[in-house]
């Protein structure tokens, strides 16, 4: 029996069993509800609740134990589960607390929702760890971490280094950075300190339209028109390379993309800051640019050094723009107008086509998911920590 | 001696200095924002000039003649013995009529082989020709009016990506054959039409980018996005609830919250890697279905709807649930019957905006094999969670990848119809705001 046939003829029982139980209630209660210590509806639920969830578990767990599907072990189940709303359906007098009881059952069901957050991060860490052990068994780790070649050969003899991908990710991030960071945050202090409300109401939205913009985009973008315009204007003219696909390209869009990111975390932490020290450096004469240079930006400065590592990790995370703008060789070079290539690049190369999950060259993928995972980890944790310590010193 | 004496009224150097200061700052400031809207101006305007021309399709119009001793060799005219011709002999069919139809209306073929001709046809139009002749097989016999595909090439040449000069050094075009186009063109044979096969045709191979369509990427897209709304908008509210109304403040809880404020920072593409790990490898999930590709996206999309639901049943005010509780509810009903009503345009907006996000996300799919090249249409849902399938921004990426330069018009031409969508979820959003947001 098919997984969706059976939930359906579960949907279907549960019903019956709430109109069963809603029935039995009013019975019970002669027809004068008051008498019932909780709703005829409450009852019906009730039930519906004992019969559906000792089904739903024992199908579960009949499936996990790799049995189970046939005819009559779904018949089985679905008896057991009767049982228990038979059961219930007995016992039902006026005073049942069954109002509770649906309760108490959504409450779990709530608590379960919650802790699949937990799950995830739990799911993320160990398909992440397994393989890279399973990898550094068939690849010395010293020759991974400090490697600075990438070769990888599926016929054997691969070199794996991740050097070269971590330079071509610090490298396009760092010039994202550079591109968004003294966008990003004068803006945020234009809009919060210049800025008059109809000019905000319309500045605002459109910076934030850039964050809502799909990466796949960006990443278009930079193939078609940053790229190809950097070559032949720069890179070319100047003699630098004759490469569409560069780390410039890819540092440019990507600082285009993340420049929302900075500057409406920095407007709300620059609006956080009180007005009185405002007040109080415009009081001594100073001018309004003076003032938010020595006394406003210092006040935010935790709060922006959190909102710029935030940025960080999101340039280092990124895929789509480096995918399409960066190019795929790995390289150790200076150069800005030479295509180099990231961890996320190499971790979508490996991954995609036909892949065998015993070579190292396949593996090596989820060592490097596990070294993005991390990085990106330090740097959300560390943000977050900032942020929260700078909130509550003015709260 | 008497100090020199300086007026307030006339600045002296250093408050000028620092006049200039301030208006250099200002302007700064200003450059920062225009910057930040040219750009986007730009990337938009770049995308919309290279894209809106995938839209517009050069269709060939020829008479065909549908012999029946040619398409319907066993003489039949049953369905079974008219699929035994091949979509090329109606190709050779569709060639020949081209012939025919240039020399009725005795349009000069500058010297041209018969080949070179037959090359300005798509060879979609032959399988297209096909279809229709299995759909409808009372039209063996008769003539009727082919608006067959012209190739990639000759479209290029209508919409000024191909030119006489580029032809000259191109193996897959001949400056004569864009010569015969023109007076093709100019005796109304050929021509640009709006291309509705664009949004329904599944993709197509290398070698006929003029067939390519979105259709298989917005159905992909469409299952992946019942899932996504399926699963984190019932998971999601019930975990904001949780979190809001009646978690304990306790380490466990605290635990939860950095969980769900790490996750929403996490790279998208780790996201891939687990579900490549998790659904594929362990559980045992096909590659390429809308089912895992929804799955992977629901785990990522969670933590930004989570997020805004908090806010919106924080922002519901508390004397809501005093209210309740005097008059006898119960926590969970005050819950469930006043505060989260009240909180259901914030949750729905969230989640729209949290829905738009993962219809444009990319690189999780990459790794759940949804690059795949997909001819079919997935079937009708439930089996159809399971078909292989693209979506919309893998779509775009697979084009990217390809050397024929008509696909670079493809892509830009399906992020159009992506932003479409997303513009369309994001106004959604603002109307459902402005329409019942409440102002405590």
């Amino acid at each position: 029996m098919s997984i969706s046939l059976f939930l359906l003829l579960l949907l279907a029982l549960a019903a019956a069993a709430y109109v069963a139980g809603r029935a039995r209630a009013e019975m019970v209660a002669g027809g004068d509800i008051r008498r019932l210590h909780s709703l005829p509806r409450q009852h019906g639920l009730n039930l519906a609740i004992a019969f559906a969830l000792p089904a739903l578990v024992g199908y579960a767990a009949w499936r996990m134990a790799g049995a189970g599907g046939g005819l009559w072990s779904t018949l089985l189940i679905l008896a057991l589960g009767a049982a228990s709303a038979l059961a219930v359906w007995l016992a039902l007098k006026p005073e049942t607390r069954a109002r509770n009881e649906v309760e108490a059952a959504t409450k779990l069901f709530l608590i379960a929702c919650s802790v699949i957050a937990v799950a995830t991060t739990i799911g993320i860490f160990l398909s992440l760890i397994f393989e890279t052990i399973a990898f550094f068994q068939k690849y010395p780790a010293a020759k991974f971490l400090f490697g600075t070649k990438w070769a990888p050969d599926f016929r054997g003899g691969s070199d794996l280094g991740v050097i070269p991908l971590l330079w071509g990710t610090l490298y396009v991030s760092a010039i994202a950075l550079a591109v968004a960071v003294p966008v990003g945050l004068f803006a945020a202090i234009y809009m919060s300190e210049y800025a008059s409300p109809r000019v905000r109401a319309l500045a605002k939205p459109a910076i934030e339209l850039l964050a809502g913009i799909p990466t796949i985009v960006y990443g278009l973008f930079a193939l078609i028109t940053v790229g190809p315009m950097l070559r032949d204007w720069i890179a070319q003219p100047l003699g630098f390379g004759t490469s569409g696909a560069s780390v410039a390209t890819a540092g440019l869009v990507m600082g285009v993309m993340i420049i929302p990111f900075v500057s409406s975390l920095s407007d709300d932490i620059i609006n956080a800051v009180p007005q009185s020290l405002r007040d109080g450096s415009l009081g001594l004469g100073a001018t309004p640019s003076e003032t938010i240079r020595q006394v406003v930006l210092p006040a935010a400065l935790p709060g922006i050094v959190g909102a710029v590592l935030l940025a960080a990790s999101r340039a280092i995370g990124e895929t789509m723009i480096v995918v399409l703008g960066a190019g795929a060789a790995a390289k150790l070079s200076l150069n800005p107008f030479e295509a180099m290539t990231t961890m996320t690049v190499k971790i979508v190369s490996q991954l995609t086509g036909d892949t065998d999950f015993a070579a190292p060259e396949t593996l090596v993928a989820f060592a490097l998911g596990l070294t993005l995972f991390l990085i990106t980890l330090a740097l959300n944790i560390l943000a977050l920590v900032i942020v929260r310590k700078y909130r509550e010193q003015y709260e | 001696m008497t100090a020199p004496t300086r007026s307030l009224l006339v600045a002296d150097a250093r408050t000028k200095a620092r006049n200039r200061a301030e208006a250099r700052f200002r302007a700064y400031g200003l450059a920062a924002i225009l910057l930040s809207v040219t750009l986007l101006g730009i990337l938009l305007v770049s995308i919309l000039s290279n894209g809106l021309s995938a839209f517009r399709q050069t269709e060939i119009a020829i008479p065909v003649t549908l012999d029946a001793a040619l398409v319907d060799k066993g003489g039949k005219g049953d369905p079974a013995s008219l699929r035994a011709t091949s979509a090329t002999a109606y190709g050779k069919l569709i060639a020949k009529a081209l012939k025919d139809e240039l020399a009725r209306r005795s349009i000069p073929t500058g010297g041209l082989s018969d080949k070179d001709i037959a090359a300005l046809i798509s060879e979609q139009a032959g399988a297209d020709l096909r279809n229709r002749v299995l759909g409808d097989p009372r039209l063996v016999g008769q003539t009727v009016t082919v608006d067959g595909l012209a190739t990639g090439r000759i479209d290029g040449y209508f919409k000024g990506r191909v030119t006489l000069e580029s032809a000259e050094k191109d193996s897959k075009i001949k400056p004569e054959q864009l010569h015969l186009a023109d007076a093709m063109r100019d005796a109304g044979m050929m021509a640009l039409r709006f291309n509705s096969g664009f949004l329904t045709n599944p993709d197509a191979s290398e070698k006929r980018p003029e067939a390519a369509g979105l259709g298989v990427a917005i159905v992909g897209s469409l299952y992946m996005m019942i899932v996504v709304l399926g699963l984190s908008l019932p998971i999601g509210v019930a975990a904001a609830v949780y979190l809001e109304e009646f978690a304990p403040k306790n380490r466990f809880t605290d635990l939860i919250e950095v969980n769900i404020a790490n996750l929403a920072a996490v790279p998208s593409i780790v996201f891939g890697i687990l579900g490549l790990a998790a659904f594929i490898n362990f559980a045992g999930l096909p590659r390429s279905a809308p089912l895992v590709g929804g799955l992977v996206l629901t785990l990522m999309t969670l933590p930004r709807i989570i997020i805004p639901a908090r806010a919106a049943l924080k922002a519901v005010p508390p004397s809501i649930r005093d209210a309740a509780l005097g008059i006898g509810a119960s926590r969970m009903q005050s819950v469930f019957h006043h505060v989260l009503p009240l909180a259901a345009p914030g949750i729905l907006t969230g989640m729209i905006i949290g829905l738009a996000q993962a219809l444009g996300e990319t690189a999780p799919l990459l790794l759940i094999g949804m690059v795949a090249f997909v001819r079919d249409m997935p079937g009708l849902p439930p089996g159809g969670f399971l078909d292989p399938a693209t979506a919309l921004p893998v779509q775009v990426y697979n084009w990217t990848q390809r050397a024929d330069p008509a696909f670079t018009e493809r892509a830009s031409g399906a992020i159009i119809v992506l932003l479409a969508f997303l513009l369309i979820m994001n106004a959604a959003a603002i109307l459902l705001r402005r329409r019942f947001e409440r102002r405590w």
